[in-house]
């Protein structure tokens, strides 16, 4: 028998720390990668110049300078949800219920502005606003929370029925509220009196939403990295049993933290009614709070990362739509480019992990 | 290090696209210096969903037909949602240089009025919205046809085969029952199916029709298992005012004939598939469109109608469809054109056993839901001529609403 035969053609082992230098070369030939496998696609399957379309995915964020606001404007409405998981996330805790934790704040948000009008002044609907749709989303990931600190209850499957719920109850408050009748459409609310419409700052109607959201993203990065809090949500997250022999109440944490969750939550449902659309529907929240998920991850639960990681998922889906209308070709194209790119970074995380060990022999002969 | 220099050399590559993307797209700013006499004319189009739904691609094909048979450069935006993106959409098409904006779906109209008060050079176009006629915002248009008129052939249609299936012994006269699934419960989809039935009883007078909702406009499940709930329920054929594929092909599966909407169902539905009303928005996207090459206004609100062209019938299915269909549906598209017949007749229906001699409807919609416009004189409830979007309505007997 021959002992090179038995060996296998590579086997994969564990890296020890890598150099900064060396991640960074991993990642940016991993995005090298995706650029070229989606020039390849492109190529191939659509016949259209690869660098047209490069070109054109830029523009779809930055080709004029209303295209650049409305590029902020979405990294800060997925960041607010993303930075409303990542507290959850950190103490493993999987809060798949930030879409509907947000669609209950906005729903709490429409609610002030349609049945307050008239009968609060302006800045008392606006605080009551404020109030009532962060308590909203608090409560809509409270109940999970308490069953998950109770009774162990799975707070993955939980938070994610809790979604539908949250959907079904704002489709419900579409037909109570439509106009016209019959429609199932809300519309502009207070589109004359304007009350509830939170402040344009300069002639801007996005940059309050960015303010908010940038400083949201400090303080976020300060309580998670800095104080008491962060830390305890650390260690339940690394093991419950020893942040119990350590004194800390587990199920305190859990409770808290699944509040702080849905009360950021309940913030990003207040933006988006509030500030941007002056609407409920039910599609409002447009699936930030799964895409939010990735957001997190990727940025491995940081802060000030996940504004670059926000960055790409919405530059990536902006372009998406740039190319459907310049080149006529479906939306869905767009998505299969950004799933390419998204597939190889996140497998160039393998490569920051493992590294492949090939066969002695395979590499004499190079 | 070579990394490095291959990320460098990529890098100079972007920016010398983008930098030659720039200098290209100055230069029609230039043209406007020499300019003609006539507006030219540049279309955005603002999509709720893409061509998969079967309301967007009537309206996909219309606007490319319209802009290629003109010779205006276009652009399309698919998958704007009813929101703050709407405007967005707009906007981004006007930075584009549109000066023609057309947008498709009811929820888009209060993003769109928005866009219009903000950019009173550009000429704004909404598909089924009901403000323009008292917003007062002078370039903000509303859109429709007198589809009901074409729900009413296609009604017809369906008696036929009744009738059919009567005369060969499959159903007797009381189990004609025809089943509709419909959107909303509100005036566009109600218009819609009481043309529709009035068309069955037209030729068939025993028929009867059961209604139920999806409440959403693109649910493939949801108009599948409304159509399993009707045939379940004994309904002989459907027809439905959705846009998805979901119903017609449970039909097929069911066998089940339907008379569908928005365009033929031929190719996926050969045996059941019956004949479809579609409205036609090319002529009203081309009306608009020479109106602003020449300098004319655009009324605030617009109808079409079968002699404009907007309100189509496809091609009938002979394998499903009742022998003498299409001599028949030329008969009554004429009776139709000519006045002789109108859908609303009021002596055709009535309403918890009474004819109705009048009849408030909420024309002017400014958010009051206060009906303020008789609109039934001569005989016959005059839909669609106060304003272009549907107000009919009336829950008139023979149609069960079995959601209620």
């Amino acid at each position: 028998m021959n002992n090179n035969q038995r060996t296998p053609l590579f086997h994969i082992s564990k890296r020890s720390a890598l150099p900064w230098y060396s991640a960074w070369a991993i990642r940016g030939s991993a995005i090298l990668l995706a650029l070229l496998l989606c020039g390849i696609i492109t190529s191939l399957v659509t016949g259209e110049n690869p660098f047209q379309i490069y070109v054109a995915i830029f523009n779809g964020s930055f080709g004029t300078i209303r295209k650049f606001w409305v590029l902020l404007q979405n990294i800060a409405m997925l960041l607010c949800v993303s930075l409303a998981v990542t507290p959850a996330f950190r103490m493993r805790c999987w809060n798949l219920g930030a879409e509907g934790q947000s669609l209950i704040g906005g729903l709490a948000a429409a609610a002030c502005m349609i049945l307050l009008a008239n009968k609060l002044p302006n800045w008392a609907v606006i605080v009551c606003m404020i109030v009532f749709s962060i308590l909203a989303g608090a409560a809509w990931a409270a109940i999970p929370a308490i069953f998950k600190a109770r009774w162990n209850t799975n707070e993955t499957l939980f938070t994610l029925m809790m979604n539908y719920v949250a959907t079904q109850l704002v489709a419900y408050y579409c037909v109570v509220w439509e106009s016209p009748k019959g429609s199932g459409n809300i519309g502009i609310i207070n589109p004359n009196t304007q009350i509830g419409w939170f402040p344009t700052i300069g002639n801007q109607k996005y940059l309050l939403n960015i303010l908010i959201v940038a400083v949201l993203c400090v303080v976020m990065y300060i309580y998670l990295n800095y104080s008491k809090h962060g830390y305890e949500i650390s260690v339940v997250g690394e093991s419950e049993r020893t942040a119990r022999y350590v004194g800390i109440k587990v199920d305190r944490v859990i409770v808290r933290t699944m509040l702080l969750s849905g009360a950021v939550c309940g913030l990003a449902g207040l933006l988006l009614v509030g500030s941007t659309n002056h609407t409920l529907t039910p599609t409002i929240v447009d699936g930030r709070g799964f895409t939010a998920v990735m957001v997190s991850w990727l940025a491995k639960f940081n802060p000030i990362w996940m504004i670059l990681t926000s960055f790409l998922l919405v530059f990536l889906g902006r372009g998406a739509s740039e190319i459907a209308t310049n080149f006529g070709l479906n939306r869905s194209f767009g998505d299969i480019l950004t799933g390419v790119i998204l597939f190889c970074i996140i497998g160039s995380e393998f490569f920051l992990n493992y590294k492949i060990n090939f066969r002695k022999s395979a590499e004499k002969e190079d | 290090m070579k990394k490095i220099i291959a990320l460098l050399l990529a890098l100079a590559l972007c920016v010398g696209l983008v930098a030659c993307n720039k200098t290209s797209s100055d230069e029609p700013a230039d043209e406007p210096a020499n300019e003609p006499a006539t507006t030219t004319v540049k279309a955005g189009f603002i999509f709720l969903h893409d061509e998969n739904s079967t309301y967007d691609l009537n309206f996909i094909n219309a606007a490319k037909e319209a802009c290629e048979k003109l010779g205006v450069e276009y652009l399309l935006k698919t998958g704007i949602p009813e929101g703050q993106e709407c405007y967005d959409a707009a906007a981004e098409l006007i930075d584009e240089g549109c000066n023609f904006i057309f947008a498709d779906s009811f929820g888009h109209e209060p993003f769109l009025l928005q866009a219009a008060k903000e950019f009173p050079d550009v000429q704004f176009f909404h598909a089924t919205g009901t403000q323009a006629h008292t917003a007062g915002v002078s370039n903000y248009h509303n859109g429709f046809a007198s589809i009901y008129e074409g729900r009413f052939l296609g009604g017809v249609a369906a008696g036929l085969k009744l009738n059919e299936m009567i005369a060969n012994g499959e159903i007797t006269e009381d189990q004609a029952k025809v089943g509709y699934i419909g959107a909303f419960p509100y005036a566009e989809v109600k218009s819609g199916y009481t043309s529709f039935f009035l068309g069955v009883r037209y030729v068939c007078p025993s028929a009867t029709m059961e209604v139920t909702f999806t409440n959403s406009w693109y649910d493939p499940t949801l108009e599948k298992e409304g159509a399993t709930k009707l045939i379940s329920r004994g309904c002989v054929l459907i027809s439905e005012h959705a846009d998805s594929m979901g119903a017609p092909t449970e039909c097929e599966a069911n066998n089940v004939p339907f008379v569908f909407y928005n365009g033929s169902a031929a190719d996926a539905c050969p045996n059941t598939f019956i004949v479809a009303s579609r409205i036609d928005w090319a002529p009203y996207m081309e009306y608009a469109m020479e109106c602003m090459k020449n300098g004319e206004t655009v009324p605030a609100d617009w109808t079409g109608t079968i002699a404009t062209g907007s309100v189509k019938l496809t091609e009938i299915n002979e394998a499903a469809a009742a022998a003498g269909t299409e001599e028949k549906l030329a008969e009554v598209k004429a009776l139709l054109e000519s006045g002789a017949l109108k859908v609303f007749d009021t002596t055709t229906f009535t309403v918890n056993g009474e004819t109705l001699t009048e009849y408030l409807a909420d024309v002017d919609d400014m958010g009051d839901f206060v009906p303020e416009t008789n609109v039934i004189a001569d005989g016959f409830f005059h839909e669609s001529e106060y304003r272009s979007a549907p107000y009919f309505d009336i829950d008139i007997d023979g149609i069960t609403n079995i959601d209620a």
